[in-house]
């Protein structure tokens, strides 16, 4: 018990980061929930009219739908790509993988408003700009090093004799990496993947600079969306997208678990 | 521990001494086994020349151990033969094709690796039935081959273990039966025991040279266990910073050592300078009588190993060359003692004996004067490099 008391401002701290962290968060989504024309908080009616307006609105359903387009296909290049890039990190040697894994993961590093620009002064000479293929080239490039990080760590401890071992059994290379380490470190390939899927699908900044037309994604439309018209449409989405980005977190944090527990 | 003694007497045990001796080609066992050429490798990683120009003949059948303190390139070169390292320059040559441009997974090897990389995601069965499933086997060739690689490291009742409930002991023969079930060419193993403590380490020792007499596989061992070489091999290759400095059956390796480096990596050795003129070698004035012909270099050195030396009375010895010093040290070991004795100019000999009532009864108090006896056979000289 008297442990407890000497614990409790830490307790009391704990509880009130919770909160700011989550404060804007339960504001927009208790304001998607009005019935006003406007922005209000708390709100005076309730109704579901915003979610409607979303659903019904053809523009945003289009946005939404390229943006998990542009997400999946993000996830689909940047997931192998990262985990080939972390195993030729443990492939390297001591000597140079520090400096190659600086490489990998720049991206997180540099600004990604630099980012945004350079790509779209690069993509305007090659045609990339406002097509879905550069953004998922974009994305896929700030999404590679989530899966660096987390596949690398996954293969930390992984005894690659066993790999040299397949090829002696008979495995070609590529044979040996699928059938004995892939199986062992798909807990963090998986991982690393939803990581990959949300830096794409909550992705804005780079978006507003290269993404348009029919290859606008949500975010970046919402961000339009704002500066002309503000209706809580806009809040519900937030919330749609909360709800999405929020459950694939959970199933993070559930697989990892569930990994770690039959490891062991 | 899971190996009981009992496991002994399942495996039928060979004639006394085995096919050890006999020429390769009489020997029983699977004749595709195959002898195995190693020309003129060499591997440098920047200046350090890891490989520097190795030759090396394995027969059909034969059991080479490849030893060697760590660094002196014993594991690159079994790295080379199983095409995981790329030599430099020169051949690897199997049943006659060289083989140093084909990929590790087409030359056929079995391999036993000192972690036994064993898959823990797949379980014992599993693990022994992968190189039969990369190679296409139906299920029901694959089940009964995996039987009967099983029963042979005795552990037929495990198949369906997962790899984590296995003892290391166990993890060792499933790594084996893994090695072992697709009838490999030629068997590499890397400090197969190294992980083991001593007791099961000694007990694999002679199982695996058993299970080896009984395929008759062509098999090369890497370890830096003197001991284990000499129980186990045909023939030891000791190697030192890349090249091999000498190539014997183990007894001869022992009792023939052809340099200083291999009488004081093999075994223990006390040296003594000796002068050789006009065909007579002498320790200062003892004049030695040696068992072989004597080699001509002006400097040489007398080999002694600590139990080949006899302890003597006052009796004479006619036929022994006769050292006499003083008792500095005593030591005792349990089954043998150890006499550390001078015999002046700063040279010292280490003696090994026996605790016997008797011999130790025989020994003089500390600081007293002391007879040693070596039989001119056991007279072995090395050039003093």
């Amino acid at each position: 018990m008297e442990l407890r008391c000497d614990r409790l401002w830490l307790y009391l701290l704990g509880g009130a980061i919770l909160v700011f962290l989550a404060a804007p968060s339960v504001v927009v989504a208790v304001t998607s929930f009005s019935d006003s024309q406007f922005l209000t908080f708390p709100p005076e009616t309730w109704s579901l009219r915003w979610y409607h307006a979303y659903a019904d609105s053809i523009e945003w359903r289009a946005a939404t739908f390229t943006s998990l387009k542009v997400a999946f296909l993000t996830t689909l290049i940047a997931t192998p790509a990262g985990t080939a890039a972390a195993y030729s990190l443990r492939m390297l040697g001591t000597r140079f993988s520090g400096a190659v894994q600086a490489i990998y993961t720049m991206p997180m590093v540099v600004p990604v408003i630099l980012i945004g620009i350079s790509l779209f002064f690069m993509f305007a000479r090659i045609g990339l700009n406002t097509t879905v293929t550069g953004v998922v080239l974009a994305h896929s490039m700030l999404a590679v090093p989530f899966v660096v990080i987390t596949v690398g760590s996954g293969l930390a401890n992984y005894d690659f004799a066993q790999e040299t071992a397949a090829r002696s059994l008979g495995a070609y290379r590529l044979k040996a990496f699928l059938t004995i380490t892939l199986p062992q470190i798909r807990v963090p390939v998986i991982t690393g993947a939803l990581f990959a899927f949300l830096t794409s699908f909550d992705e804005v900044i780079v978006a507003i600079f290269i993404s348009g037309g029919d290859s606008e994604t949500l975010p970046r439309r919402m961000f339009t969306a704002l500066r002309e018209q503000i209706d809580p449409t806009i809040a519900a989405i937030s919330t749609c997208l909360i709800i999405i980005t929020g459950g694939i977190l959970l199933a993070v944090q559930a697989f990892g678990f569930s990994g770690k527990r039959s490891r062991s | 521990m899971q190996i009981e003694t009992k496991s002994l007497a399942e495996v039928p045990s060979p004639p006394p001494g085995g096919d050890r001796g006999k020429p390769m080609s009489q020997r029983t066992g699977d004749m595709r086994s195959q002898p195995l050429t190693i020309k003129n490798v060499a591997k440098a990683y920047g200046q350090l020349k890891v490989l520097d120009d190795v030759n090396l003949d394995v027969g059909s059948g034969e059991f080479l151990t490849l030893l060697g303190a760590s660094g002196s390139g014993k594991t690159t070169l079994l790295m080379v033969i199983a095409g995981f390292a790329r030599p430099d320059s020169g051949a690897v040559m199997v049943g006659g094709t060289d083989i140093v441009r084909t990929p590790a997974h087409k030359r056929n090897m079995g391999m036993v690796f000192q972690s036994y990389a064993l898959f823990p995601h797949m379980n014992v069965a599993a693990n022994v039935g992968y190189p039969l499933r990369l190679r296409g086997a139906g299920r029901v060739e694959i089940a009964d081959r995996v039987a009967r690689a099983l029963d042979l490291v005795q552990l037929g009742h495990l198949g369906e273990r997962r790899i984590d409930q296995l003892s290391g002991g166990q993890r060792q023969r499933i790594a084996l039966a893994r090695a072992i079930v697709f009838e490999p060419r030629i068997l590499l193993m890397d400090e197969p025991l190294s992980a083991l403590d001593k007791k099961l380490r000694e007990h694999m020792q002679i199982e695996i040279r058993r299970l080896h007499e009984k395929l008759g596989m062509t098999t090369i061992y890497v370890t830096h266990d003197q001991r284990e070489a000499l129980t186990m091999s045909d023939r030891i290759a000791i190697m030192d910073r890349g090249r091999i400095v000498q190539i014997d059956e183990p007894r001869r390796l022992y009792e023939r050592p052809a340099s200083r480096f291999v009488a004081d990596f093999i075994g223990e050795s006390s040296f003594l300078p000796i002068i050789v003129e006009a065909g007579i070698a002498r320790f200062g004035d003892l004049v030695l009588k040696t068992g072989g012909r004597l080699d001509t270099a002006p400097r040489q050195l007398l080999v002694l190993r600590p139990e080949k030396l006899e302890i003597l009375g006052s009796e004479q010895a006619p036929g022994l060359n006769v050292l006499s010093g003083i008792l500095t040290e005593l030591i005792y070991q349990g089954e043998s003692f150890l006499c550390q004795i001078a015999l002046g100019e700063g040279h010292t000999v280490v003696v090994r004996g026996p605790t016997r009532r008797d011999t130790l009864a025989g020994l003089p108090e500390l600081g007293g004067s002391m007879r040693l006896g070596l039989h001119p056979e056991d007279t072995v000289l090395v050039p003093d490099a």
